[in-house]
């Protein structure tokens, strides 16, 4: 046993608490709120590594044995995810400092982020459903923090929706608790996995797992649960915003993953192909929605849907191929999220403004932000050898190996449409007459372009050097496909 | 026991998507109260209500008539975030409210822009 895998967690934990105790020293704040995210990032690491080599790393809490104490399971494909989280959040901190303003930097600010990374992690790492539901209320109290950080007009009347629909999802996962409870005897995610294909009704099993999905659909923005998505996250600023797009909508997705591999596979028939199904309307909703406005931050917020469904499409194919490339492509678009929404920041600040229609030119006074830009918006559509082809080339590969065929074409054609809608933004802002903008200090320009063109290089290499990521990535997969070596790893302990 | 329980929870569900649905915001946050307490009596009654004795091992008692622990600390768990979020949605509501001028969701639809 080993407490590696609860230092992301801790780390960032005891690190805010402390960090709400000097609101009004800046620097100090800054600091701290750096190394803090630096230390988390550094552990992450380590655990990445300590998991590739020693396989599944297992804390039970309080060293009860396996299905009674609370498991914290660390996999590949979780490690993972706390090392992209991680990243992201140690750009977003750097990212924040020229953008966020001092009045909300004394308000806890640095404390907020750092409390959404410690649920953002826990969530990945636990192994228990009612700890899952625990981990995301804490990291769901840090966005509301987060979402009405500041108090403008606009931000208090779009919190009220986003807390409302994230409280009706709340219960409603208490109540999906309660009947899984009810029908297994067990919340413990590797008990789950072997109570459940042992009951032989499997009809109200059936009904709890399309209930889990419209809790976990609720987070992670799927057909038709998106609805509150494009209007609540156009309302915070662009920091937030980024660390929102980038690892809110995961959580969820993270979630569907890991309970419709794990355990809810027995009657993979229906409930794979409904997730099949809802995958593609996601990806068709998003499309609509990402042409449709002129509006450089509604036209990202709705390529978020689309990804969503572009993973959980691979997920709901239950194949090699599938699986490694959703696992891929979660990683992937975790951080050309973030890079693009650093990115359409500094455009939004140097115009003014965040519509389509007021900008141009910018190609002549700022090249470099044009062509970190147009980087970004390639790796987003996936054109080789770019962060976002292989995770998309395998998703549609296990599409044409397993039963919806359909949907990869459905993604294969999107893929313009995702294309169209990034480089619309590049075209608009970046060519045609220029316009008049905003002065804006060279200093604040480059430490704002600076973290963006960082993360876009780690994009980049991503993209590039996946072969060197497969190994960790077939890994995480194998762990997906076979329940066995999570439940054996689990009760070991 | 059980029917019970299960009509109660069903008209806490009722009664909060009644009251999510008007236009006031005060009717709609007791309303969310309303439906996490209904969840919360729901994870009480899966759990099973039979049970006289504590769950302490001791002489002539058999697993059989032990109350069900694991619902009562889930509950616990829950109540206490729910206590926390409502909470804090009566505080943004009331500074919307003092920001906004109005707690008519009816006139808070749709985004400022578009209106």
């Amino acid at each position: 046993m080993s407490n590696l895998l609860l230092f992301p967690i801790i780390i960032p934990l005891i690190m805010a608490t402390i960090l709400m105790l000097f609101p009004n020293k800046i620097k100090m704040q800054r600091l701290v709120a750096l190394i803090s995210a630096l230390v988390t990032l550094i552990a992450s690491l380590f655990l990445l590594f300590k998991v590739y080599i020693d396989g599944i790393q297992v804390v039970t809490l309080g060293s009860w044995p396996a299905p009674f104490g609370i498991s914290m399971v660390s996999d590949l494909f979780s490690a993972l995810l706390v090392v992209t989280t991680s990243l992201i959040v140690l750009f977003v901190v750097l990212y924040s400092f020229p953008t966020i303003g001092i009045k909300r930097e004394q308000s806890f600010y640095y404390p907020a982020v750092l409390f959404l990374l410690t649920g953002v992690n826990g969530a990945f790492t636990t192994g228990d459903i009612f700890n899952l539901f625990v981990f995301v209320e804490v990291l769901l109290m840090a966005s509301y923090t987060l979402i009405v950080h500041g108090g403008e007009r606009q931000q208090l009347r779009e919190s009220i929706k986003y807390l409302l629909v994230n409280i009706i999802s709340s219960a409603l996962f208490v109540a999906a608790v309660a009947l899984l409870y009810s029908v297994t005897g067990t919340l413990n995610m590797a008990d789950l996995a072997v109570k459940i294909p042992q009951i032989e009704n499997t009809g109200i099993l059936t009904v709890i797992a399309v209930l889990f999905l419209v809790v976990f659909g609720f987070k992670a923005a799927i057909f038709p649960l998106y609805f509150w998505l494009p209007a609540s996250y156009h309302a915070p600023p662009m920091p937030i915003l980024a660390l929102f797009g980038a690892l809110l909508t995961k959580v969820g997705v993270y979630a569907i993953m890991r309970t419709y591999t794990l355990f809810f596979t027995m009657n993979v028939g229906f409930t794979h192909e409904l997730l099949a199904i809802i995958a593609i309307l996601t990806i068709l909703a998003g499309c609509v929605g990402a042409l449709a406005y002129f509006d450089v931050k509604k036209i990202i917020i709705y390529n978020i849907i689309i990804a969503v469904g572009v993973i959980l499409f691979g997920v709901s194919q239950l194949n090699e191929a599938g699986v490694q490339g959703s696992i891929l492509y979660l990683i992937h678009d975790m951080m050309i999220k973030a890079a693009l929404f650093f990115l359409v920041g500094i455009v939004a600040v140097i115009f003014g403004t965040s519509n389509l229609r007021k900008m141009g030119g910018l190609m002549k006074t700022y090249p470099v932000l044009g062509w970190t830009y147009l980087v970004a918006a390639f790796g987003l559509a996936g054109i080789p050898p770019l962060s976002g082809f292989p995770g998309k080339l395998l998703i549609i590969q296990g599409g044409f190996e397993g039963p919806q065929f359909w949907g990869s074409i459905v993604i294969l054609a999107t893929s313009l449409i995702v294309l169209l809608s990034a480089v619309r933004i590049f075209i608009y802002a970046f060519w045609g007459e220029p316009v008049e903008t905003e002065p804006l200090k060279k200093s604040a320009y480059h430490a704002m372009l600076i973290p963006s063109m960082l993360l876009v290089a780690v994009t980049v290499f991503f993209g590039v050097g996946a072969e060197l990521f497969m190994p960790f990535v077939s890994g995480a997969a194998e762990v997906l496909l076979n329940p066995s070596l999570y439940i054996e790893a689990v009760f070991k302990e | 026991m059980e029917i019970i329980m299960s009509v109660v929870i069903g008209f806490l569900f009722m009664a909060a998507v009644y009251l999510m649905l008007s236009k006031s915001l005060i009717r709609i946050i007791i309303g969310t109260g309303l439906l996490s307490h209904g969840a919360h009596l729901l994870l009480l009654t899966m759990g099973g209500l039979g049970g006289e004795a504590p769950p302490v091992v001791a002489d002539g008692v058999s697993v059989s008539d032990y109350a069900d622990p694991l619902p009562q600390a889930l509950i616990l768990t829950a109540i206490v975030i729910s206590f926390a979020v409502t909470s804090f949605f009566l505080v943004v509501a009331y500074r919307a409210y003092q920001e906004l001028g109005t707690d008519n969701m009816e006139l808070l639809k749709g985004t400022e822009d578009h209106e």
